[in-house]
């Protein structure tokens, strides 16, 4: 133990706070005025210039959320969250959504450059050869401020924009799929969302396009006591194939802060959609302070034949991780892939994992999840795999795996296993390590410092996920690893 | 140089070492026998810098610096270099990742700059030619499934690439078959230098054919109780140990 204790103790004794995106923009915001009711539902649909059948839709969920209470089931233990003690929409003051980025408040642009993610186009192209490029949106507490490549996605066919937009400008599509994966009724979160959703991005994928580049959202959380509640919309067409990257950050604060997000995937027959998150929210200070409280429902639906979704998650912020990418395997023959790496240090607390639902023929689904705790972290995987009757042939393979780090924390998996169908296949392989002594002495032995060996086990630990992030990414998450687990360690 | 004075060590509360006394001077190569249990590999960890070994008296200076207090990377960076007896496997770490991050440490410990990608792959192709190790091998996890005598010519690799001052082996050449006993002493024997110390801990007279030590000891319960050259060892080898532990034991 001696080692991995030095370890502990050493990472302790540095500046707890190594969280970087944790600074605050200075700017105006407009502010719905605290609390819920259906009045602010009503203003968060007017601000956005809603058609009525998209107000008649957040108030039926409004209607329905009152009636529904906050679940308990996770271990997550936090204290009760007042909902009428939170603005349900901020956006950044002056303008409704801007049309170009020259409109953007440079503020803004100075934030996402802050966060290494330059909006500017001309910015994107001097530095990358043109098959890495990627298209961003960027989400500002409630509002999308900037969308970049706009033209050329469309000249593919392809719609990446705004969800506001979409409502507006594509509403055949969003009244079609918007809660056709993950209904009004879904969960407490999933219905409170639907009803204050403020904005969050739109894809669409016509039928055999491949999307020429990445398409990224990036959500930046930063007025206080503000929910952010995104809404994603993913439909991919017939034989089309789009890969997505997500990621997140937060300003420092000693409040927490609630982030409701609701992400809908759709494949069609042949079709594929690649989903990558890196999670990045502010963890909260050494002693537990402050931090995002995360409680997401993502899930696609592999809705025909031949289809395939994939969810690939890099989560290291937060304070509270509620978060279960699934997949819905509809179609005969498609496919649901699910790899995670979850990293919980200092307080932290993750319930994480996800659900693959068979209900075609001949469906498969693979479930790689790492789970990495450290300080007096819980970090939980959760997962259910289950096939329907008619799912004959389904076949699912888990590997769950635990790293703990130091003997204060703890890991849990909750896996749950339901077959109707005799001809079904599923095998699970759990395993929980522990760093060892004389694996830390090896690498100190070689020249590493107590971190760096560390860092360089744990990367050894995530390889088979790492490997299937897009490789910008790869390269980001090892840093991003290396970082939280140096910073709030103890 | 090394210099050892009367170093007492124990682990959890036993005692190992008892009083040993050794000068290694850069250039030479002393080797060290004795029987199973007798403290070799305690030395070599003491000598390393792991935790949990602790020295309860005596000293361990390297060119006039106490290491006592330094930690085991510190004493990597200042050149120290042990090939384990049993390399310790790192699943997920490509070899050669594991070799380019241990370079890149010692260097940066060292104030020099990250070796660049190209030099690295260069150097790599290089050693890892003379110790027949294959790409394939460098792509695997370090000592993730690798036979014995693989384990070994990888510790013997990463001894060529990071150029310690003061190697110690402990027997290195336990599980090599016989063109792979030749080829590793090839490899320490490339690395014998004026400026370089090594310490060579081995049960069998043949590794000392094909490195050729300046001095062997007989290490027994924690002392060393003989010492002499390069025939001490061919001594051993037709009479056992039986005279030294008794003599020790009277
Ligand atoms: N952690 C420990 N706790 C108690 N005893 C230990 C511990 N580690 C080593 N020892 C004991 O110390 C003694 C010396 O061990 P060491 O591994 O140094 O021997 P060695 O000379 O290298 O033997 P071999 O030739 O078998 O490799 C042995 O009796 C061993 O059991
Ligand atoms: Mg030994």
């Amino acid at each position: 133990m001696a080692a991995v204790q030095e370890t502990i103790d050493q990472v302790k004794a540095i500046d707890v706070d190594q969280y970087k995106y944790g600074f605050v923009t200075d700017i105006e915001s407009e502010l719905a005025p605290k609390g819920l009711n259906e009045d602010i539902v009503a203003y968060i649909s007017a601000k956005k210039d809603e058609p009525e059948w998209m107000l008649n839709w957040r108030l039926e969920a409004f209607r329905r959320w009152k009636t529904m209470e906050e679940p308990t089931w996770a271990r997550v233990d936090y204290p009760k969250i007042d909902f009428e003690d939170l603005h349900y929409y901020a956006a950044p003051k002056k303008r409704e959504g801007p049309k170009s980025l020259d409109e953007v408040d440079p503020e803004i642009l100075d934030t996402y450059k802050k966060l290494g993610i330059p909006l500017s186009e001309q910015e994107i192209l001097a530095g990358v050869a043109p098959e890495n490029r990627v298209a961003v949106d960027a989400v500002f507490d409630s509002v999308s401020v900037a969308t970049t490549f706009k033209e050329e996605l469309a000249k593919a066919g392809v719609i990446f924009c705004p969800i506001s937009e979409a409502i507006r400008e594509h509403p055949e599509l969003v009244q079609k799929y918007l809660g056709s994966v993950v209904p009004v009724s879904d969960n407490f979160y999933a219905t409170l969302n639907s009803a204050v959703f403020s904005d969050g991005s739109f894809v669409y994928i016509p039928p055999g396009v491949r999307c020429p580049m990445e398409l990224s959202t990036y959500f930046r959380i930063n007025e206080p006591n503000t929910g952010q509640f995104e809404r994603t919309l993913i439909i991919a067409d017939k034989g089309s194939y789009v890969s997505y990257l997500e990621g997140c950050t937060a300003p420092q604060r000693d409040e927490n802060q609630l982030h409701a997000a609701v992400v809908e995937l759709v494949a069609l027959e042949d079709a594929q959609i690649k989903y990558s998150t890196v999670q990045n929210w502010y963890p909260g200070d050494a002693d537990g302070k402050g931090g995002i409280y995360n409680f997401v429902t993502k899930r696609g639906d592999c809705r025909e034949k031949n289809s395939k979704i994939s969810w690939t998650q890099v989560e290291t912020g937060s304070a509270i991780t509620w978060k279960y990418p699934s997949c819905i395997l509809r179609g005969d023959n498609s496919q649901g892939e699910f790899y995670s790496i979850a990293i919980s240090n200092g307080h932290q607390q993750i319930d994480s994992g996800t659900k693959m639902i068979h209900l075609g023929k001949n469906t498969s689904s693979r479930i790689i999840s790492k789970g990495i705790s450290a300080g007096v972290s819980q970090n939980t995987y959760r997962g259910q795999v289950s096939a329907h009757r008619k799912a004959s042939n389904a076949r699912n393979f888990t590997q769950c795996d635990s790293l703990l780090i130091g003997d204060k924390c703890g890991a849990h998996t909750v896996p749950y296993i339901e077959s109707k169908n005799s001809t079904a296949v599923f095998e699970h392989e759990a395993t929980t390590s522990k760093i060892s002594d004389d694996q830390m002495f090896y690498c100190q032995a070689r020249g590493l410092d107590d971190e760096e060996a560390v860092a360089l086990i744990v990367n050894g630990f995530v390889r088979d996920v790492i490997q299937q992030l897009p490789m910008e990414f790869a390269v980001e998450a090892q840093k991003l690893i290396s970082i939280s687990l140096e910073g709030s360690v103890g | 140089m090394l210099e050892i004075k009367n170093l007492h060590a124990e682990v959890d509360g036993n005692k190992i070492l008892r009083g040993i006394d050794l000068v290694v001077r850069p250039g030479e190569i002393h080797a060290i026998m004795g029987p199973n249990g007798s403290g070799k590999s305690t030395l070599s960890y003491v000598l390393a810098g792991k935790d949990d070994y602790e020295i309860t008296e005596g000293t361990i200076t390297y060119n006039g610096v106490d290491w006592s207090e330094m930690s085991a990377h510190e004493r990597a960076a200042a050149g120290m270099f042990l090939a384990f007896q049993y390399p310790i496997e790192i699943p997920g770490v490509a070899t050669m990742t594991f070799l380019k991050t241990a370079l890149n440490a010692q260097r940066k410990a060292r104030g020099e700059d990250e070796i660049s990608t190209p030099d690295f792959m260069k150097l790599v192709r290089e050693k890892s030619k003379a110790l027949n190790v294959t790409p394939e091998m460098l792509r695997r996890p370090l000592n993730v499934g690798f036979s014995g005598g693989e384990k070994k010519r990888a510790e013997i690799l990463q001894m060529s690439l990071l150029e310690p001052t003061l190697c110690v082996l402990d027997e290195t050449d336990s599980g090599l078959d016989i063109d792979a006993l030749r080829v590793v002493s090839e490899g320490v024997n490339q690395l014998r230098s004026p400026d370089r110390s090594m310490i060579v801990i081995t049960h069998y007279q043949r590794l000392l054919d094909h490195i050729v030590p300046d001095v062997v000891h007989v290490l027994s319960k924690g002392k060393i109780v003989k010492t002499g050259g390069k025939e001490l060892a061919l001594e051993l080898e037709k009479n056992g140990y039986a005279e030294y532990v008794d003599e020790e034991a009277a």
